[in-house]
């Protein structure tokens, strides 16, 4: 019915775009480049793993669980009664010097800091120092927001509220004196969280910002007295508080308690010797068949020990070299029917 | 859609000029509308129908779940971001398709017309016209709405009306004005008009009308044979009146137009089947971790509520259960992102675009490019396995041509020298000022002929412009016009005008020609007219000097039966060039005079009026007072006139057969047109076993010819196969020995009739040719053909012989269905849908073929001569029927490949991403805590990975255009479905889901002890996202470098820019700034920094990308080696020889695309037998006409008492003869053969003999070439050429020849190139030669640069001829 009528040529333009001749390259997985490029990642791979499982191998590693499950485990009376402060201790014994620096961390177990609404109950704008956050919290922080009086809990949430609370302190005993172990505690946690993300409310002294707010349920403390030794370590930049804020990705997940500080006896890591842990006791697991540990770890270039990696590497390689045999086999057997 | 509907009608009726009485039945104005929105509705319309498509409101359910914060473990923007975008994406599509909507409105509903409004004419734009108005119509113009014809400027109220936008048929039909009417003549007398009509409500009917006129209180039927319908265009009119009873909406032309049925491709179809399944899979997933919620809330949760309340809607498990479900199903949704129909409309309208663009499909004759019309078939036409086509218009051009002639044992209109690449063309002008300019002939003999006076040849031509049908219009002197009824008779008399036998007019008794510059005036004394029966016509004429003569053209088969017996030396030679003809694909007739006596002419005279006014059997008797006079006639001589076929459809065709696609010819026309395109075309072939026709007129004959065929068949291929082993040797010998074998057939075929097909049945069945398998599908070898009519279609396609029917028709390899409806070729291309579950495709240029076109999955168009109705109700539309190779094979192609690669891509993406929260959630609960950030979640699928695989979509080519042509089995994957169907999308599913097994684990047990190096532990959640987002990146665009298989610089700009936006986005997401402005959205501030920077962050992702891409890498290399395709082994040998930079020295594709010139048309079907018809494509009766003079203008009738003879009666003898256009007896008398199975050609044989009296071609030894072009044997030959395509050309050259002796098929014509025969006849079987072996070609053009013998010569010459 309705006829087109132009005057001006339809045709269509001539360009390599319109009509699809754009040049392009066309790659195929001829023997040539498939076949050396195997093996040449395996050979990769097979290196990379050699080196990583050499530097895992370097690395010292100690694990002590004292979670207290059994009875003849140091800590089984105060994991079996709810007292408050608790004490125990571990000891263990080092033959050899456990190479600096060396990182103390706090392990749990069974600990479900990966669950969604655990991980959505805190409130951002308040620990940013949103004081307008602090009265009224978020309800992400629901059933941690308020307290059974409607006084906001300030940080509100469940991951603050669960804040870890066993403290460590190490000793060192050799020949006959025992000598505190320094611990530092400084820098342990991502330096995002405690220059950008974390933040208390420009309000000298702290304290007057928590006005009108409560503590966490589980805290013994408020937040602006985490640190009674260090005044700039309360409130949410509260190292250890940042370290617990940031949560794990799984179940089982160890977190930085201290760093040996390196000084003195221990600039080169922890000498030889016996050593005792003095624990406080704070942190229920057993409800749920959790397990605490404390891990006294090195690190090497990448990292602490990884043994996975290096193995998976190897494997990998190997697996690589291998096809590429089996491949040059089967080329050899049917190849194109080109180069003749 | 809005609007309000009155109630359905019942009747209509319609007062002429009476506007006021006519509105009370608000009948529809004459203003369309097709367009759906306009500027108030478009937002709201529009969004009611986009949410009704499932997906998006299924998005909008994800969107409501996601706002309620129990369940929502995603944030809203999630959903609402892509759902937004796909949203406003649509919108812009339909907000700009209905723009063109409402502009050709506007266009069609602001065309002028002329209305009598109060007893004067004013223009009136279109949509102003109402029911009731007269308006006024000029030649040439559109009927505005559907008309009551009242009166015209020609005779009796008649016009003319060229229905081609209706129904297709260009040739002219008569309308007649009520004869009360017609006498009203001018506009005064028309104001005053105030009949009433009653007539039927509105409908889609075209051919029929019923109601009544109402005037003067007398009643008058009405029929559609007074009816001028909108869409019609006036012709041979000066201007006619008429009423306007259907207006706008409610005309018969948009009532057929209704709204196309929406069309969705099988990939749609199984997208949507497969994204059924994903969401039972997600439910699945959804349980499956709702169940492990429940257990691990009982379990640990309930002991862990000390640190993790329970929240206070929350008191037990299991509603903790019933919670996570609903979170798991939102953040597991992505497994059917929605961004994936979106960039399947984004990568087909990119197809759509290309094949606009495509140069190589553009028509520079008629300045149309192709057009894609729907964006959503694209990947459908690589898939097509059946096309139905329409013949005229499609495969012809239907202009004919007078192209040859005999004349008294002398051939004329050979082209002196076939290569010759512009032959001289004649100029008449000279010698003839009344000659047509347009009218072309090459070959001077016969105009010297003419010169000199012989007295046959003048007896040629004089027959030529006496005996015929044709009326001439003479607007100034010399200025003729013939008006024919069939384009054949046109050609023929305009060949007589150039000659110098000029027909000027006639009036009922004479003909007034100019001869060789004479006027003579020839009184004509009986016209016999043409039936389908007779296949001639013949005219009785007295010349100026009293001598009574008859002449007489028609089909030869009837002609040389009835010439007198001292013809007989004439008659042979006369065959003879008949046979060539015919092998040209020309279509023939004899013609032939006889001198009557007085006496034998009143005699005869008397019976005829006997017989004529007989009541009963009138036909019968006027056929046998015909068949008494038209005997012991003289021959003159013979014509040829070509069916000019498209430029290219013999080759397109042969290469879409090679694609292994059926091609359906269904035409209306009749059997012997259509059988004689299908041989020159290519469809038909001599060396076809047998073709088959079935014209029985009872189911019970019917099916007894069906199942009669089908034995046939089966009977042919088991002794075929049978004889295969000893029959090698055998057959050979006779095919050299061409001359013997021939000799012998002719022998048993002058027995003629029924005996021929028994004579060339022993002949045959010794010989079979070497069709190496047999067709495994069906169990049947052998080339079958089958030819069906209108009438037996109708009872083959009645239920309980559909099944029987097509198991018959696809055996065969071509399907000609002649004398087929409309309806009927919607039913044919409805039974393949049902029955072969097969992708067809409907193509055709008129609107007969619209319905068609419409039931079709695919609906192409020719934008030709023929309107453009079916233009509007196709898929696609070029102009050049030979572009569908292009279409199909290149476009169609591509895009299957590349929707299916996409696909592929795309669920192995969206599994990879998503099932890492399925196995997250193992370790967390089952808490549906989402892996990655939620703004990873949000732009992955829309900015990380949707750009590479749109490319990919779009761009990707795995050979090149040309290759594809060349290879025409690279078409077959997609008929088979290989490339993406549920085993690919299984296939895909898993690797994904091993993809995210590696995704999650390899950081789970790289990360759970790691630290960084400055003793902070790796495990935190931030880092495990950051660390699994990345590698997931990284695989996910590794993958797709794998699969993009050609890279342009878009793909490269889109890879590597996803890549590079991904990390900026990410730093930037998890910068500073960001987090500063809204400290709670931006939860993961400084994670990218500080997890990129580990080493062991990133020897993780590397091992992560191994894990997951080496195995596929191994794998496709061995598939590559162990079981290559075909593509890829093409596209291997053409990298190989790019890298040696050889350039090919082949005219790359050229050859398929357009050189379908004259002489290559002509040359290209030699070896046919001879397949005479009776071309005339036009309806008997108008020799009735003519005699009556009732189409005569009455100043120019003379004899108005000849007219009273017939009177009024001639349109009802019109219309019966219609109806009973194919007697029972036609089978009979058109092949002599008996009845069903006309023909039994021995497989060898050149001739079949469809219309009987077959006769051996002289040409013989050349179909021998390509007896055999079985596909089966494509694949082998393929694979074995293939080393061929090397540069090195010695080798396989001998190689080829190797296997063509191995195989018997390439031997004759290597060896008669060999022998150097004329290049001409190699050019007689190239075409077959073409078809059969198409790997050939390469080997030969390849071998052209080197010495090698055998091939190299064919090569040249190949090469010349091009």
């Amino acid at each position: 019915m309705v006829k087109q009528e132009s005057e001006s040529t339809n045709r269509p333009d001539n360009t390599a775009f319109t009509q699809q001749r754009l040049p392009a390259w066309q790659p195929i997985l001829s023997a040539g480049i498939v076949i050396p490029g195997f093996v040449l990642i395996g050979l990769a791979f097979i290196g990379i793993g050699v080196a990583l499982l050499v530097t895992s191998r370097s690395i010292q590693v100690l694990e002590l669980d004292y979670t207290g499950d059994s009875n003849g485990s140091p800590c089984s009376s105060c994991s079996q009664s709810v007292i408050a402060n608790c004490k125990c201790s571990l000891n263990f014994t080092l033959t050899t010097l456990f190479q600096g620096p060396v990182f103390f961390y706090y392990g749990l177990s069974n600990y479900f800091q990966n669950y969604r609404r655990y991980g959505a109950s805190k409130d951002d704008n308040q620990l940013y120092g949103d004081l307008s956050y602090f009265t009224s919290p978020s309800s992400s922080c629901s059933p941690y927001d308020y307290d059974s009086s409607k006084k906001p809990i300030v940080p509100c949430g469940s991951i603050a509220n669960s804040m870890f609370n066993d403290t460590f302190t190490l000793t060192w005993t050799v020949n006959g004196t025992t000598n505190n172990v320094p611990l530092d505690g400084k820098g342990i946690a991502w330096w995002t969280d405690y220059n950008i993300k974390y933040r208390n409310p420009s309000v000298t002294p702290l304290k007057n910002a928590f006005n009108g707010t409560v503590k966490p349920i589980n805290w013994a403390k408020p937040a602006y007295e985490l640190d009674a030794s260090d005044p700039s370590n309360n409130g949410f930049v509260n190292q250890d508080f940042l370290v617990w804020m940031r949560r794990a990705a799984l179940p089982n997940f160890r977190k930085l308690y201290r760093r040996i500080d390196a000084s003195g006896d221990y600039q080169k890591g922890l000498p030889a010797g016996n050593y005792t842990i003095d624990i406080t006791y704070n942190y229920p697991v057993r409800a749920f068949n959790g397990a605490k540990k404390i891990v006294f770890s090195n690190v090497s270039w990448m990292g602490g020990s990884n043994e996975f990696l290096g193995i998976a590497y190897l494997v990998i390689g190997s697996l690589c070299v291998v096809m590429s045999v089996v491949m040059l086999i089967v080329y050899a057997k049917f190849k194109f029917p080109d180069e003749e | 859609m809005f609007r309000k509907r009155p109630p359905p009608e019942e009747e209509r009726r319609v007062r002429a000029n009476d506007r006021e009485y006519n509105e009370k039945f608000q009948y529809a104005s004459n203003c369309i509308m097709t367009s759906k929105y306009n500027i108030i509705t478009f937002l709201p319309v529009n969004l009611f129908e986009q949410f009704q498509e499932v997906a998006n409101t299924y998005f909008l359910f994800l969107l409501i779940l996601q706002l309620i914060p129990q369940i929502s473990s995603l944030s809203w923007f999630t959903t609402i971001v892509p759902l937004a975008l796909v949203l406003s994406i649509t919108a812009v599509k339909d907000a700009t398709d209905d723009y063109f909507r409402h502009k050709s409105d506007n266009q069609v509903n602001n065309r002028q017309s002329q209305v009598l409004i109060r007893g004067s004419l004013q223009n009136e734009k279109w949509m102003n016209v109402r029911v009731g108005d007269i308006i006024k119509l000029e030649n040439n113009q559109f009927v505005a709405a559907d008309l009551l014809l009242l009166s015209s400027t020609e005779p009796h109220g008649l016009c003319y009306i060229e229905t081609a936008e209706l129904d297709g048929e260009t040739n002219m039909k008569v309308r007649q004005s009520v004869s009360v009417t017609s006498e009203l003549g001018d506009p005064n007398n028309l104001a005053s008009f105030d009949g009433e009509v009653v007539c039927e409500p509105p409908n889609n009917k075209l051919d029929r009308f019923s109601g009544t006129l109402y005037w003067r209180e007398k009643k008058y039927s009405l029929t559609n044979q007074n009816m001028l319908l909108r869409g019609c265009v006036l012709r041979n009119t000066e201007a006619c009146y008429g009423l306007v009873i259907f207006a706008g909406p409610d005309t018969k032309l948009m009532q057929n137009s209704g709204r196309t049925k929406f069309k969705r491709t099988s990939i749609d179809r199984l997208m949507n089947t497969l994204v059924l399944w994903i969401f039972g899979f997600l439910v699945c997933m959804g349980m499956i971790l709702a169940v492990g919620n429940a257990g691990w809330e009982k379990e640990v949760g309930s002991l862990f509520q000390s640190y993790l309340a329970w929240d206070t809607p929350v008191n037990n498990f299991l509603f903790s259960a019933f919670l996570s479900f609903w979170s798991y199903v939102i953040i597991l949704n992505t497994v059917v992102p929605i961004s994936l129909y979106v960039s399947v409309e984004v990568i087909r309208l990119g197809h759509s675009y290309f094949i606009n663009w495509d140069q190589q499909m553009f028509c520079s004759q008629c300045n149309t490019a192709a057009e894609a019309r729907t964006t959503t078939l694209n990947e459908e036409l690589g898939q097509v396995e059946y096309i139905f086509s329409d013949k005229t218009g499609t495969l012809t051009q239907n202009i004919m041509t007078f192209n040859k002639c005999s004349i008294n044992g002398q051939s004329y209109g050979d082209l002196t020298d076939p290569l010759e690449t512009q032959p001289k063309r004649l100029d008449f002008s000279p010698f003839n000022p009344l000659a047509d300019p347009d009218f072309c002939f090459y070959d001077d003999k016969l105009l010297e002929s003419v010169k000199v006076g012989d007295s046959c040849t003048h007896e040629f031509f004089r027959l030529l412009s006496l005996c015929h049908t044709v009326m001439s219009e003479e607007k100034s002197e010399g200025e003729l016009v013939y008006k024919a009824q069939s384009p054949d008779e046109g050609a023929l008399v305009t060949a007589a005008r150039n000659f110098g036998f000029v027909f000027r007019s006639r009036t009922p008794g004479t003909i007034t020609t100019t001869e060789m510059g004479r006027t003579v005036t020839y009184s004509l004394l009986a016209i016999l007219d043409f039936n389908n029966i007779r296949k001639r016509m013949s005219v009785i004429v007295r010349n100026p000097e009293g001598r009574i003569r008859l002449y007489c053209k028609g089909a030869d088969t009837v002609l040389l039966e009835r010439l007198h017996p001292c013809n007989q030396e004439v008659m042979s030679i006369t065959s003879d060039h008949l046979n060539e003809y015919a092998a040209d694909g020309l279509r023939t007739l004899a013609l032939a005079y006889r001198d009557l006596s007085e006496d034998e002419w009143e005699a005869w005279s008397e019976s005829h009026r006997f017989a004529d006014k007989a009541t009963d059997c009138r036909e019968d008797r006027l056929a046998a007072a015909y068949e008494e006079i038209e005997q012991n006639m003289m021959l003159l001589g013979a014509t040829a006139i070509e069916d000019k076929l498209q430029e290219g459809v013999p080759e397109t065709i042969a290469v879409l057969s090679l694609a292994n696609i059926k091609i359906w010819v269904l035409t209306g026309d009749k059997q012997e047109t259509a059988v004689n395109i299908g041989y020159s075309c290519k469809m038909l072939t001599d060396d076809m076993t047998e073709v088959f026709i079935i014209s029985g007129h009872t189911v019970q004959s019917v099916r007894q010819e069906l199942r009669r065929a089908r034995e046939r068949m089966i009977e042919l291929s088991r002794t075929r196969d049978g004889v295969k082993e000893e029959g090698m040797q055998g057959w050979r010998e006779p095919c050299f020995n061409g001359n013997g074998f021939k000799e012998g057939q002719e022998g048993g075929d002058t027995a003629g009739g029924s005996g021929g097909g028994v004579g060339k049945q022993l002949h045959g069945s010794p010989l079979p040719p070497p069709l190496p398998l047999s067709n495994l599908m069906d169990n049947i070898s052998g080339e079958f053909a089958i030819v069906i009519n209108g009438h037996s279609l109708a009872h083959a396609l009645e239920a309980d012989m559909e099944a029987e029917f097509v198991s018959t028709a696809c055996a065969c390899k071509a399907v000609i269905c002649c004398r087929v409806t409309p309806l009927q070729k919607a039913q044919v291309v409805e039974l393949i849908k049902k029955r072969k579950k097969a992708v067809t495709l409907a193509i055709g240029d008129g609107a007969n073929d619209i319905s068609m076109i419409k039931s079709a999955h695919i609906g192409v168009g020719i934008s030709g001569q023929e309107g453009i109705q079916a233009v509007l109700a196709s898929d696609y539309s070029f102009s050049q029927f030979r572009f569908l190779q292009r279409l199909l094979l290149v476009h169609g192609r591509w895009s299957y490949l590349r929707m299916c690669r996409f696909l592929c891509y795309f669920f192995y993406k969206n599994f990879a991403f998503t099932m890492v929260h399925f196995w997250f959630g193992f370790f967390c609960g089952f808490s549906a805590q989402t892996v990655y950030d939620q703004y990873f979640i949000t732009l992955f699928n829309i900015v990380y990975t949707s750009l590479p695989v749109l490319a990919m979509g779009i761009f990707d080519q795995d050979v090149p255009d040309h290759r594809s042509l060349e290879y025409p089995k690279l078409y077959e994957p997609g008929q088979l479905n290989l490339l993406f169907n549920k085993r690919e999308f299984f296939i895909c599913i898993a690797q994904g889901i091993y993809t995210s097994v590696v995704l999650f684990f390899v950081p789970y047990a790289v990360l759970s002890n790691a630290t960084q190096s400055n003793g902070v532990p790796l495990a935190d959640y931030q880092t495990f996202a950051v660390t699994t987002a990345t590698a997931l990146v990284i695989v996910v665009s590794v993958q797709i470098v794998l699969d993009t298989g050609f890279w342009t610089v878009f793909n490269h700009v889109f890879v590597w820019g996803s890549l590079g936006s991904y990390f900026i986005i990410m730093f930037a997401l998890h910068s500073q700034t960001l987090f500063r402005i809204f400290p709670n959205q931006f939860h993961f501030v400084g994670s990218a920094q500080s997890t990129l920077l580990q080493p062991v962050v990133w020897l993780t992702i590397a091992l992560a990308t191994a894990i997951c891409i080496v195995p596929v890498l191994a794998f496709r290399f061995l598939k590559l080696d162990l079981k290559p395709q075909l593509s890829d082994t093409v596209r291997y040998t053409q990298l190989v020889r790019q890298k040696r930079r050889k350039p090919p020295g082949r005219n790359t594709g050229s050859a398929w695309r357009g050189t379908g010139s004259v002489s290559e048309g002509r040359l290209g079907a030699r070896g046919g037998s001879r397949r005479s018809g009776y071309a005339f494509a036009h309806q008997e009766g108008f020799g009735e006409l003519i005699t009556s003079g009732k189409n005569m203008r009455l100043s120019s009738l003379a004899l108005a008492s000849f007219a009273s003879r017939h009177s009024s009666s001639w349109i009802d003898t019109l219309r019966r003869k219609k109806h009973t256009h194919t007697p029972p007896s036609t089978s009979g008398e058109c092949s002599p053969a008996p009845s069903f199975i006309s023909v039994s050609v021995p497989p060898l044989s050149n001739s079949s003999s469809i219309l009987g009296g077959s006769q051996e071609t002289p040409i013989e030894e050349e179909t021998v070439a390509a007896p055999a072009q079985n596909t089966q044997m494509i694949p082998a030959s393929v694979t074995q050429t293939l080393p061929a395509l090397a540069p090195d050309a010695e080798a396989p050259a001998s190689q080829v020849s190797a296997q063509a002796t191995s195989s018997g098929v390439l031997t004759p014509t290597a060896s008669k190139s060999q022998g150097g025969d004329s290049p001409g006849g190699w050019t007689l079987s190239l075409g077959t030669v073409q078809e059969a072996l198409f790997g050939w070609k390469v080997i030969a053009s390849r071998a052209s640069s080197s010495n090698s013998p055998g091939p190299t010569s064919i090569a040249k010459e190949t090469n010349q001829i091009k």
